[in-house]
């Protein structure tokens, strides 16, 4: 599991350059900045030398350590009265050229490999992966000072070991990219059709690695820079020319005679840098990094005003009323999509409601949206939820949190990825129980282990212990359910709870489930697919079609009667009330 | 996770042969040209090569670097050149220095990448974005402007912390922290930068997952979640990156080193490539190999703790 890590590392990058990306860059400030940075260093690279006023080795005794703009030496002189402005410009080639030869050596290499690696796999790949984890184990710079031990002082040397050291990044990249296309069905259509692997490769695989490769080189570029001047900074540097590195040194041993002279090569140093690395950024992001958004406003916006719910709540008797209640999803600025529709539904004390519909028919949708666990993008444009004489919807994080696990608690459908995979089944349960019903840590687990007992777990000392990947999804499921109603909620929600389980399990999870409620006369909303289910278990039943409630009433009328022909529909897929087996289809809940 | 402890021990066992194996026959590659530069470059021909050849250097490659092996088995990693004292002496005057340097950041680091990455990930809008921006600036920040930097202003303007030296533990221990600060926080900022980065990414990936919902559908509060549940989950990928961070430490401190006149592994492997003193060289190649290993085994095993799935 854990011995891949350096998988982790890759960044995740946007494969494909959107039309209008380099409008939305041009509209941002800081890619101006970098773009005009870049330019100037670019130009000073090439032209440097012929615009400097003084040869850089030119020396003036009467200029040393002479302050800025105060004689010919418009940034004033370095410790051995040599012009720093002149210096600065012949240094730039230098610095630019390095970087460069660094960022082509690791796209070269890395690439190359990566490329190979991907598409022959095997040999090609464990021997790529071994190489770049060597490299990565050990400290770039301690390399470098090894190398500078041999071949001596030279920036080109060290920028193409830079380059060697960095190539793992482009590897990584390639070789990832390589294997998600080599696959593609296109491809494979041009391998049938005869062309030769090189011109595959170039044609169908570098259209897609084009983008991110170009956004690494402009990170990487900075990178090469800074480990240049790092170098030259620490005395590694070639002595005979200029470079900033160089110059930095000298002047921070000059710092306390001339503290200004530190500011230029500083300045030229990390303004190239940030301007490289918040121009790879800012492609980045307008590519579209899947991690940009953060943030806790993990809650759905409700634009109703609740507060007539209170004085109509009274009106209907019902334990849980769900009035008008609507749910959409913005799809654009101006359109969004409704999932739930104006739906109305009552549950009393102690009854077993069905919530039937089809994948997809917004069932899950309203469940979340009375336990107030939609996802922070979904608008609750419409209607009331009233549990007792509560009004839930605008309730604050705080008061929803009251409630929850004793009042109104949750049984998810796929009981695998529901459990904490971190922590071990007594830990899942201690939090609720301490807090909720102010129970010591001794208590909280006689009682977790009481209910592990009473959902038909064979050996609950033991299975207190376990961690969630120890368990069989049938236990996992029953340990959900103990936990669900271990602070004695009066209403318990259950989406699906069978249908991620074997078939023999699903009986005796729904038994448990009856069992539960009838000893503790709680009020369940069973949200299946499967009227089966809902014949065994449910007093009343309400049928969900593309966000509305067809249908609802007494179980047994349904069943006999059903009056909309998306019920009949339903029905005629189940023989004899006898429960169905699981579909086959996919679970495609739509969870937005 | 026996098994695993071994498989990992004997591939760093490995890792540290072949690192040295290639550190020696690239720096050892020419024996006259060691000698050369030991005796400078105005030296006679003659006495170049019977210095060669006192130092070994004219041997096959493979046969000096069998020797240094089975030497280094015996905890022997030769004489310097320049003072002739061993090796493994200067190593161990020298190592203390440089892992309290890189020990205290890597603590620092942990701390505030934690804070900071939870943070962000939990407050979002302006919090975030304006964290995320300090973590481009603290990235792309080269560790040694940094130094000069607080140099500047906290020892030379202001005067109130050491500009350079070391005060070791045992004489003053409020000397050595003063003189740590500044190093320390120069180091740190950088790695706090991009590891609370991680942080953050490998938090909001856990509060996607279904049981984060589950967990309040319970009445489990946001902030309790991400303490404990967001926070637990995540330490994997985080540990990785503190592993990888910890490489890049060890390179930094060189640079860090040299500028505060530490007289740690740093500034002696740059005194020593100066002098091609190279039986120094090899000892710290292998010394940092060494900790990475070791570094990197810790690592595995704290992921364990973090991911109970990765026991087995």
């Amino acid at each position: 599991m854990s011995g891949e890590p350096a998988a982790l590392g890759t960044p995740e990058l946007p494969t494909f350059i959107r039309q209008g990306t380099f409008r939305r860059l041009a509209k941002m400030p800081t890619v101006w900045i970098a773009t005009v940075i870049l330019f100037t260093a670019l130009f000073f690279s090439f032209f440097g030398a012929l615009l400097a006023p003084f040869d850089p080795n030119f020396t003036d005794l009467n200029m040393v350590n002479m302050a800025p703009f105060a004689s010919d030496f418009l940034l004033g002189g370095d410790r051995a009265g040599r012009d720093i402005f002149s210096r600065l410009l012949v240094a730039t080639s230098n610095t630019i050229g390095g970087a460069a030869i660094a960022v082509s050596i690791s796209v070269a290499i890395g690439a190359s490999i990566g490329l190979m690696a991907g598409y022959y796999g095997r040999v090609f790949d464990a021997l790529g992966a071994w190489l770049s984890n060597l490299i990565q184990a050990l400290p770039g710079i301690i390399v470098l000072i090894a190398v500078y031990v041999v071949a001596g002082p030279s920036t080109v040397t060290s920028m193409i070991v830079v380059g060697i050291l960095i190539a793992p990044v482009y590897f990584r990249l390639m070789r990832n990219v390589v294997i998600s296309v080599r696959n593609e069905l296109y491809v494979d259509a041009a391998r049938v059709s005869g062309l030769s692997d090189i011109r595959i490769m170039s044609r169908h695989i570098f259209v897609v690695v084009r983008a991110p490769i170009i956004i690494e080189m402009a990170y990487i570029a900075g990178i090469a820079l800074v480990i240049q001047a790092t170098l030259e900074f620490i005395g590694l540097g070639s002595p005979e020319n200029p470079t900033w590195g160089g110059m930095l040194q000298d002047s921070f041993n000059a710092l306390y005679i001339s503290p200004f002279a530190i500011l230029w090569p500083a300045l030229s140093i990390i303004l190239t840098v940030l301007a490289f690395v918040f121009l790879s950024n800012a492609v980045r992001d307008t590519l579209g990094d899947p991690r940009s958004s953060g943030g806790k406003a993990r809650k759905a916006i409700v634009s109703t005003p609740d507060s007539r719910a209170t004085a109509d709540a009274g009106s209907t008797h019902a334990f849980l009323t769900v009035r008008d209640l609507s749910v959409a999803y913005p799809l654009s600025k101006n359109e969004s999509r409704t999932v739930v529709n104006k739906v109305n539904l009552e549950v009393n004390r102690g009854e077993v409601l069905g919530l039937v519909g089809e994948s997809g028919s917004g069932k899950t949708q309203t469940a979340f949206a009375i336990l107030g666990l939609l996802p922070p993008e979904a608008i609750v444009d419409s209607g009331r939820i009233v549990l007792g004489s509560t009004p839930l919807l605008g309730l604050t994080e705080k008061k929803l949190n009251a409630l929850r696990g004793s009042e109104i608690a949750y049984v998810p459908q796929e009981p695998m990825s529901n459990l904490d995979p971190a922590f071990t089944v007594g830990q899942q349960f201690g939090y609720a129980m301490r807090k909720k019903l102010g129970l010591s840590k001794a208590q909280s687990r006689e009682r977790a282990l009481s209910l592990l007992a009473r959902v038909n777990i064979n050996d609950p000392e033991r299975v207190y212990d376990y961690y969630p990947h120890q368990l069989s999804g049938g236990m996992a499921q029953r340990v959900l359910i103990a936990i669900a109603v271990s602070c004695d909620p009066e209403l318990l929600i259950a989406d699906e709870p069978t249908t991620a389980l074997d078939v023999t399990v699903q009986a005796e999870v729904l038994d448990l489930l009856r069992g539960l409620q009838q000893e503790r006369s709680m009020a369940l909303i069973l949200v299946t697919h499967n009227f089966g289910v809902v014949a065994d278990i449910c007093d009343r039943v309400a049928v969900m079609k593309d966000g509305e409630i067809v249908e609802t009433g007494d179980t047994r009328k349904i069943v006999k009667h059903p009056e909309h022909p998306y019920t009949q529909l339903l029905l005629s897929s189940v023989l004899d009330n006898v429960p169905m087996r699981a579909p086959l289809e996919p679970q495609a809940e739509v969870r937005a | 996770m026996l098994v695993f402890l071994t498989r990992r021990i004997v591939a760093g066992l490995v890792l540290i042969v072949v690192v040295s194996a290639v550190t020696f026959s690239l720096v050892y590659s020419d024996g006259e040209r060691i000698a050369r530069l030991i005796l400078g470059p105005n030296a006679d021909q003659a006495a170049v090569v019977q210095r060669a050849q006192e130092l070994g250097l004219n041997e096959p490659l493979l046969v000096q670097f069998f020797v240094w092996f089975g030497n280094l088995l015996h905890g022997d990693l030769g004489r310097s050149f320049s003072n002739h004292r061993p090796v493994i002496e200067t190593l161990v005057n020298r190592v203390p220095v440089t892992l309290a340097l890189v020990g205290l950041t890597l603590l620092v680091t942990l701390i505030f990448a934690v804070i900071i990455g939870l943070l962000s990930a939990y407050k979002g809008g302006w919090v975030d974005s304006g964290l995320r921006t300090f973590g481009v600036f603290g990235f792309a920040t080269p560790h040694f402007l940094l130094a000069i930097g607080l140099v500047v202003l906290f020892a030379i303007t202001l005067g109130i912390l050491p500009a350079t030296g070391y005060i070791p533990p045992a004489k003053s221990p409020s000397g050595w922290i003063q003189s740590l600060i500044l190093p320390v926080t120069a180091l740190a900022i950088g790695t706090i930068a991009s590891a609370s980065q991680q942080v953050r990414g490998a938090v909001l990936d856990v509060m996607k997952q279904d049981y984060i919902r589950t967990l309040r559908s319970r009445g489990v509060p946001l902030r309790a979640i991400y303490l404990r549940h967001a926070l637990k989950n995540a330490s994997a990928p985080g540990l990785t990156t503190l592993g990888l961070q910890f490489v890049a430490l060890l390179g930094g401190a060189v640079v860090i080193e040299q500028i505060f006149a530490l007289p740690g592994i740093g500034s002696l492997v740059i005194v020593s490539a100066l002098k091609s003193d190279i039986p120094i060289i090899m000892g710290t190649v292998l010394f940092l190999v060494v900790v990475v290993v070791i570094v990197n085994i810790v690592v595995d095993l704290a992921i364990a703790w973090a991911n109970p799935k990765s026991r087995v």
